[in-house]
């Protein structure tokens, strides 16, 4: 039975694509806002981490201005800036911030990008239809390690 | 909110009519001091497309709908004119709607009172909530009240929906868990990514979007931001979105009546 269980949750890893020491996203402790440990289990890499910052999954600069960035038109204001954020946040506290903001920042308007619950009327991406039971975050555990790699490299 | 980064142009459409397009907040906005017509945060090119009728593309809506006022349909052989002469026998109508209907006890829109005639005065289908013939036909009422102050009631039998309306505007949806508010009152005036974010108000309904080339409806605008929260929209034509309309439109109370504005 044991035996059985397990291999069926291998499978299921394995069909997802999520490795097995991940942190799932209602698994991850926020001490003081900041996460101590690896999501993925593994490092980041800032080069996929900056590719996140435009369009797509990440979108961090529809609301942030980045200077280094600057081949990338339209940023937005909504935010601060996050030159030197490498400096004013340890890794721990930026992976908090990226994984879930609304711990470190109460009622903040930046979206949870590690987390699949607790939301009202939730759609199925940008369709405007209902979303059956919780969703993928927004970013992978992978992914907001690379985000926080590449925020890390952000100093002045 | 941080900086409202409203231009100071004048709008005056046709050299005739003075459009209010900043003005004071009204009374029961809490966070706001000053509001603005959204046709403050547009570029100096989209704007002049509003400044005279031959070159505001969503005046071909108006004039489509006028042949429409004057055409017979349904079974009991009449027209809008029949009834209501000129169109611009609807001066001011546009002000204060969405308003209470006594004899249909809720709060209705133009477009629900422009169907209510079809099907029960004039014996004919009605049009499709956001089709272009009933959103050109919005436009044409807006049209003849351009310039005067929208007005809607907010108090005795339309304060339960205000109140509903209000609740929606400040409740965050979706997986980005953004409300109206979130983008219209905390961020107007700033940049995301590549949009300039006004108060979203509805005093330029229906606008013309040089984006999808027609004229939109209040009710398609909310659509597409609730959408973009990744949230499960409301449809068009519902009671959230009546409630909502209503809340918005309060929150223009003193704006000009503007509409068919142009946007991009
Ligand atoms: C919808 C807007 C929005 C988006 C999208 C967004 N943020 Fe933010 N972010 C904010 C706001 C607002 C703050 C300020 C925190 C507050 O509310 O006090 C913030 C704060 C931060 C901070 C701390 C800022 C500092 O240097 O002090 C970091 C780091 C950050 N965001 C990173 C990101 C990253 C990385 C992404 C994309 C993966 C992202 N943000 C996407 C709105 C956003
Ligand atoms: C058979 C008569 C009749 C016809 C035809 C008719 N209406 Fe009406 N309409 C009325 C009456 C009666 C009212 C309610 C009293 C009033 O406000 O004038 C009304 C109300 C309205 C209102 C709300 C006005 C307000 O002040 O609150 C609008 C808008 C309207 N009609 C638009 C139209 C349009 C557009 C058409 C054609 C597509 C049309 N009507 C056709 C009789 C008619
Ligand atoms: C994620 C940000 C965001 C959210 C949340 C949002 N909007 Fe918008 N909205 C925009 C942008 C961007 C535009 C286009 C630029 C502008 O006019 O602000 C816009 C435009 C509008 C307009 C058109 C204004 C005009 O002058 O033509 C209206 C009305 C509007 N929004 C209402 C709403 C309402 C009501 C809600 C909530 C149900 C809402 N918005 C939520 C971003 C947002």
């Amino acid at each position: 039975m044991k035996i059985l269980a397990i291999s069926a949750a291998l499978t299921a890893v394995l069909a997802t694509g999520v490795a097995a020491d991940t942190v799932v996203p209602s698994d991850v402790v926020y001490e003081d806002g900041a996460v101590a440990m690896s999501l993925s289990g593994k490092a980041g890499d800032a080069a996929a981490g900056e590719k996140i910052m435009n369009k797509g999954a990440g979108n961090c600069i529809a609301c942030h201005q980045i200077t280094s960035l600057d081949y990338l038109a339209f940023q937005g204001e909504i935010g601060p800036a996050l030159d030197g954020a490498g400096d004013r946040w340890s890794e721990a506290e930026l992976r908090g911030i990226v994984a879930n903001a609304k711990v470190m920042f109460e009622g903040t308007m930046m979206p949870s990008f590690y987390r699949t619950e607790g939301f009202y009327r939730l759609g199925d991406a940008y369709t405007g239809k209902a979303h059956p039971g919780n969703p993928e975050p927004l970013l992978t555990a992978q992914q907001v390690e690379d985000v926080v790699a590449y925020l890390t490299t952000l100093t002045e | 909110s941080a900086f409202a980064d409203a231009d100071t142009d004048k709008l005056v459409i046709n050299g005739e009519i003075d459009i209010i397009t900043t003005t004071v907040a009204p009374a029961h906005l809490e966070n706001v001091d000053t509001i603005y017509s959204g046709w403050h945060f547009r570029s100096d090119e989209t704007q002049a497309f509003q400044m005279d009728d031959f070159d505001n593309p969503g005046m071909i809506g108006v004039e489509k709908a006028s042949e429409n006022w004057d055409t017979v349909d349904g079974s009991e052989g009449k027209s809008c004119a029949s009834c209501h002469g000129e169109a611009e026998s609807m001066a001011g109508v546009r002000a204060v709607y969405p308003k209470y209907n006594e004899e249909k006890g809720k709060v209705t829109t133009l477009a629900m009172e422009v169907n209510n005639c079809r099907t029960e005065r004039m014996g004919a289908e009605k049009w499709k909530y956001t089709g272009g013939t009933m959103t050109d036909m919005v436009a044409l009422i807006s049209s003849v009240s351009r310039g005067m102050p929208v007005n809607v009631a907010i108090d005795g039998p339309a304060q339960s929906t205000w109140e509903q309306g209000k609740e929606l505007y400040y409740a965050r949806t979706g997986q980005l868990e953004l409300s109206c508010a979130n983008c219209h009152e905390d961020s107007y005036g700033m940049m995301i990514r590549a949009d300039h974010l006004s108060q979203g108000q509805i005093n330029g309904f229906p606008t013309y979007r040089l984006k999808n080339t027609k004229l939109n409806s209040a009710h398609a605008r909310f659509k597409g931001c609730v959408r973009d929260t990744r949230a499960e929209t409301y449809n068009p034509g519902s009671d959230e979105f009546i409630a909502l309309e209503l809340y918005v439109a309060s929150r223009g109370n003193g704006l000009s009546v503007e509409g068919p504005s142009v946007r991009n």
